[in-house]
Formats: structure tokens, sequence, C-alpha cells
């Protein structure tokens, strides 16, 4: 299926990526962001804090559908 | 009246001040969160907010609605900025107003401590050094943590 996927602030710099889509069999957004670890080394080191499908914030074990726009964000420093 | 936006330009206090006016209110509580020239011994010289602005006001009215719940009060608005910043300007602006003033402090306090932990915004501080970093701010999580707690039990 197709994935929408962004990244923002530190995970943008890590990626070099703002935003692309792919090709994933993920099935949880927990195991698209295990993927997007393996494809980009330089997110190794951090956790991710929180993820977003669909403009709407998500659990880790959010089932992903095909045509999914996910957002990756790390740690929140609002404020 | 329930208001939540990010702010590319400078906030103007007083005038949210103003908005919070209601003649069932006795409390109007504010918090102005500000840049400060300091992080954790480093100086900072300016700091860079990146919002995500579409969730971001979304997830911000959630957590307005919710200290109302908790908290019931009359008005509140919550403003964050975005883009750079210097030190000293205003970087998050919370303002309630209520019949009481232990809702107003209550409910200004929840929405200050969730829009930390909970809104896809991220923090750059500019160092004297010439570097910069992105802030993980934990212990705010901790806070965050706590109030979440509070709402289950309501």
């Amino acid at each position: 299926m197709n994935i929408k996927v962004k990244y923002f602030a530190i995970f943008r710099e890590a990626t070099g990526v703002d935003s692309e889509s792919i090709s994933s069999s993920a099935a949880t957004a927990r195991e698209l962001f295990a993927e997007a670890r393996k494809n980009y080394p330089g997110l190794e080191k951090y956790e991710a804090a929180l993820v977003a499908i669909n403009d709407e914030m998500a659990g880790w074990d959010s089932p992903l559908n095909d045509g999914d726009e996910v957002l990756f964000f790390p740690p929140v420093a609002g404020g | 009246m329930k208001e939540f936006r990010v702010s590319a330009e400078p906030i103007n206090s007083s005038e949210l001040q103003r908005s919070l006016n209601d003649a069932a209110s006795g409390a109007c509580v504010v918090f102005e969160g500000w840049v400060r020239d300091h992080h954790e011994g480093r100086a900072v010289l300016r700091l860079e907010y990146e919002v995500y602005t579409p969730l971001a006001e979304k997830e911000g009215l959630k957590i307005i609605a919710e200290a109302c719940e908790l908290h019931p009060f009359n008005k509140a608005v919550c403003i964050h900025r975005s883009g750079l910043l210097e030190i000293g300007e205003c970087a998050v602006w919370v303002g309630v107003s209520s019949a009481h003033r232990d809702e107003a402090f209550k409910a200004c306090r929840y929405i200050i401590d969730q829009a930390k932990v909970r809104l896809p915004i991220w923090k750059k501080e500019y160092y004297a050094e010439g570097d910069a970093e992105w802030v993980n701010c934990q212990r705010c999580a901790e806070h965050g943590a706590r109030d979440g707690q509070e709402l289950k039990h309501a």
C-alpha cells in the first residue's frame, strides 16, 4: 500500500526529508517507524514521541490503510 | 468563547485580555511564556518554533474543552507563536476568565501544561556559542502525565 510520511523538526533534519510517498507493508504506525529507522540511520538514536494519522493524533498500534498520511513527531516542546 | 491559534505575528497581550471580559466573570488569570536568555546553563540568543498548525489548532481546542470540563470557566484563549523569536518576546499566551478565581487558576494551569506536552510544536534554541539544538521538554512531560490522570478521574 501507498503511505505518505512526513517528518518534523529534528526528524526532518535527521532524514533530510520533510515528506515522502512510500510503498510499505507495515501493518501499524510502529512498524512504519521501524522501517523508517532502517532507511534513515540518522533516525535510530531518536525515540518518536507522538504519531498522527490523517491529521489525528494516533496510537503506535493504530492500523495503517492505503493512502494514509502518517506524521512522525519528535518529542514536542511548546511554550 | 474558546479560542486557540498559532500566530506568526507578535502577541498583543492587552488586546487578548480585553477579549476575556465577561459580565459573569469575577476572575481573570493570564499566563505568558517568554523567551529566556538561558537554558540549562547555556546563553540563548533566540528561539525558533516549528508548528504543525492544522493539528496544533485542533488539539489546542481539545485541551481548552477538557479544561472547561474539569474547571468550568466562561472564556479562554491560548495563542502560540511560530517562527523566530527574540529574547523577551511572548511565545505563548493563555488567558481564562471565570466566575471565581479557583477555576481560572486551575484551567489556565491545565491549558499551559497540556499545551507543552501535546501540541505538535518544536523549539530550537540558538546559543551564544553559535550552535543550535531542538529542545526536549522532559520535565513538562511529567506534569502532563499527572494532569491526564486527573481528567480520567473527573
